[in-house]
């Protein structure tokens, strides 16, 4: 056989790939960074796995030597997007925390000065740590809780009404998130709305604001429809007959709920858990406004380098570090959430 | 009368028809404007595996779920052994409904399955696992699959894990939703004997709905034949087969002749036929004006150059068909097309284009309401 020959079939082999490969590589472009700069930092990530594709078709004899396939083609806007949205500005801050402290010298010095800062016992900065994780994680329980009935309702019984009650819910989001949260501390001020009102009958309103309560409040509020849309997937994803046959073979509701309905509506109750998780920890304003600072949390520890203090590697480096424990912690439920095993493809 | 017949042992009586396990009177079904199901009285008898059939639409799902708990009658009574149950939630009526999707689920494993009516009755996890290994070895699944996941098994497997649940829950009636429809043809056969033979083994009551007559006569001892809502006539197999009760009922069982008969003096005519109709009225037709007359395509035959066929018909043979052990012949006569089948070894000697006079006798035609 000639090499012509056997050329073909890898050739016809390999007609596929190619758009596989490129979305793989746009998952890996989206979690981590290393794509890019491995083959060469010159050509985007796709570009480099296109031309590798298209390799065997000029060893046999066919097509030009650089021609991207459909599929690298098609995913060419969001890899470029990714590539200079995320990755770069990802790569300029890893960049920046191992730049000598309050410098410019980025790419020009390296050392681990910021990271030895943060770690410094004297440092209380772990603080701000604590208050971000801390009110992300009462967050997404909080959520959870008030969420689920809500979601329960839209999948389950609204009915013809659910659309519009969605829409209600994700409205706000129109509005500036800073606008809705000053709007809170009018309701909540002294001489208030609440305090003026309790005013009138003879009470008084509670001092809640300026409180670590209030920047839980206003999370919980602004995080609301990142929950609740995810949670109404998950639970409109578990078929109606499966709780009917549970309840036929005798089930009581509680059991049926732990059974059946909750276990198939994992996949969206973590999604929505995940989302409000990250949303959570990089919130900043609602600590400002409806916090007034009785709380630092660390992503206003971070601008404060940036801006304030002009200590743009010590900022990267607190921003990398926090990258780095939501994105540990990001993973750790990603590989809990097999969706082959729940949705039982597996 | 309520307590004794709550009261009565479990295993069928000796008079099947002395108290019927679950009775309709009267029940309908409507959603908004649409009745889904219109009046019906029925006898459910207590160890019978009674199938009712009927078009896609025709309302036997409806009437199923009613009985089944999960939707409640707008008109009428069901009643579970004498007891009134329109408003029972299905969990607890004495009723298991195997699902046509089989509802099984995916998240757990076959024993998790086969186990979750147990687990909801608080059984023991030893003896759970102990009867659920039991009930694979009674639907003939081999017992390593008690660890498998339930979506790895093929359609005929699922459908005996789901059986293996619903027996599980140890009902006394069994709901079957078209529970074979998506398997293929083969398969089906195999399940619906394995299915006649696990209702003689555990004496429960089978409720079976289909729009299969075919599976039907494998499996029932009673059919009943929904139409719009309606039952159209209820019987045996043999009864459904040899004496359906309307045109549609005849048209339902299969590939059958079926033409318009009309009063013409003191006899019967039918459109195309030389000569008057001979035909056996039932006696409820003696008064009719008009009939339909339905023979099969067995007991057609080519009567060329013999006189003894009392009804005869001339026309032009288009086509044959080879059955297997029959030969189908396609006989048209004017603008109508007739079935005529022949056994191989009677086979008929002409050939399509043909002529022929095709005939049948008084006695081999079904005479029903028009």
């Amino acid at each position: 056989m000639s090499g012509a020959a056997t050329g073909a079939p890898i050739d016809g082999a390999r007609a596929i790939p190619p758009l596989g490969k490129g979305r793989v590589d746009g998952e890996a472009g989206r979690v981590g960074s290393g794509a890019g700069l491995r083959s060469g930092p010159k050509i985007p990530p796709d570009l480099g796995l296109a031309a590798e594709a298209t390799l065997p078709a000029a060893r046999g004899g066919k097509g030009t030597a650089f021609r991207l396939s459909r599929g690298a083609l098609c995913s060419l806007p969001v890899g470029l997007t990714l590539l200079l949205g995320f990755v770069a500005p990802l790569a300029t801050v890893a960049a920046y925390a191992f730049a000598t402290p309050k410098s410019f010298d980025v790419f020009r010095s390296f050392t681990l000065a910021n990271f030895a800062a943060i770690f410094d016992p004297a440092n209380t900065v772990w603080q701000s740590f604590a208050w971000s994780l801390g009110l992300a994680v009462l967050t997404v329980v909080a959520l959870a809780v008030v969420a689920y009935p809500i979601a329960w309702g839209l999948a389950r019984s609204f009915g013809r009404w659910s659309g519009f009650i969605s829409v209600l819910f994700v409205f706000p989001l129109f509005v500036s998130e800073n606008v809705r949260l000053y709007g809170w501390t009018l309701f909540f001020l002294k001489n208030g709305v609440l305090d003026g009102t309790l005013k009138l009958v003879g009470g008084a309103g509670p001092e809640v604001l300026y409180t670590p309560g209030a920047i839980l409040f206003g999370m919980v509020y602004v995080y609301l429809p990142f929950m609740l849309l995810p949670m109404t997937l998950g639970l409109a994803m578990v078929p109606k007959d499966l709780v009917e046959a549970a309840r036929d073979l005798g089930a009581s509701r509680l059991l049926i709920w732990r059974e059946i309905e909750l276990p198939l509506a994992t996949p969206g109750i973590l999604i929505g858990m995940l989302l409000t998780f990250v949303l959570a920890v990089g919130a900043v304003a609602e600590s400002k406004v409806l916090g007034g600072q009785s709380v630092i949390v660390i992503t206003h520890d971070i601008e404060i380098a940036f801006t304030y203090a002009q200590n743009w590697p010590l900022g990267s480096a607190l921003a990398l570090l926090l990258t780095l424990i939501v994105g540990a912690l990001s993973l750790a439920a990603l590989a809990k959430l097999d969706l082959d095993r729940i949705l039982g493809r597996r | 009368m309520t307590a004794t017949a709550l009261a009565a042992p479990k295993a069928p009586s000796p008079l099947p028809e002395a108290l019927p396990i679950l009775q309709l009177v009267g029940v309908r079904k409507t959603f908004g404007a649409f009745a889904a199901v219109e009046r019906i009285d029925l006898d459910i008898r207590d160890g019978e595996f009674l199938t009712i059939v009927g078009p896609s639409g025709s309302g036997k799902t409806t009437l199923l779920r009613m009985l089944a708990g999960m939707e409640a009658p707008s008109e009428g009574d069901i009643s579970l052994r004498g007891v009134r149950i329109n408003e029972t939630p299905p969990a607890r009526r004495p009723t298991c409904l195997v699902f046509q999707s089989l509802a099984l689920f995916p998240h757990k494993t076959v024993g998790e399955n086969i186990e979750f009516p147990l687990k909801v009755k608080k059984v023991a996890g030893a003896a759970r696992k102990a009867r659920a290994l039991e009930l694979l070895r009674l639907v003939q699944l081999p017992e390593s699959y008690y660890a498998k996941n339930v979506m790895q098994c093929s359609g005929g497997e699922r459908q005996r894990v789901a059986l293996a649940r619903a027996l599980a829950y140890d009902p006394d009636v069994l709901f079957f939703d078209e529970p074979l429809s998506a398997l293929d043809y083969k398969l089906k056969k195999v399940m619906e004997k394995e299915l006649k033979d696990l209702h003689r083994l555990s004496g429960k009551t089978f409720v079976y709905i289909t729009h299969s007559l075919e599976e039907a006569m494998v499996m029932s001892d009673r059919i009943g034949v929904m139409r719009a809502g309606r039952l159209v006539q209820v019987g045996t197999p043999e009864e459904i087969y040899t004496r359906p009760s309307t045109k549609f009922v005849a048209e339902f069982m299969g590939e059958v002749n079926v033409f318009d008969a009309v009063r013409s003096g003191e006899g019967w005519r039918i459109d195309g036929l030389d000569g008057p109709a001979a035909l056996d009225l039932p006696p409820g037709l003696r008064t009719a004006d008009a009939a339909a007359v339905v023979v099969r395509p067995e007991f057609l035959r080519f009567v060329d150059g013999q006189a003894d066929a009392q009804n005869r018909l001339s026309g032009v043979v288009f086509n044959e068909y080879a059955l297997g052990s029959r030969i189908q012949y396609q006989v048209r006569v004017g603008e109508k097309t007739f079935l005529l089948e022949l056994s191989r070894a009677n086979a008929w000697g002409g050939k399509p284009g043909d002529a022929a006079t095709i005939g049948w006798d008084a006695r081999d035609a079904i005479v029903v309401a028009a």
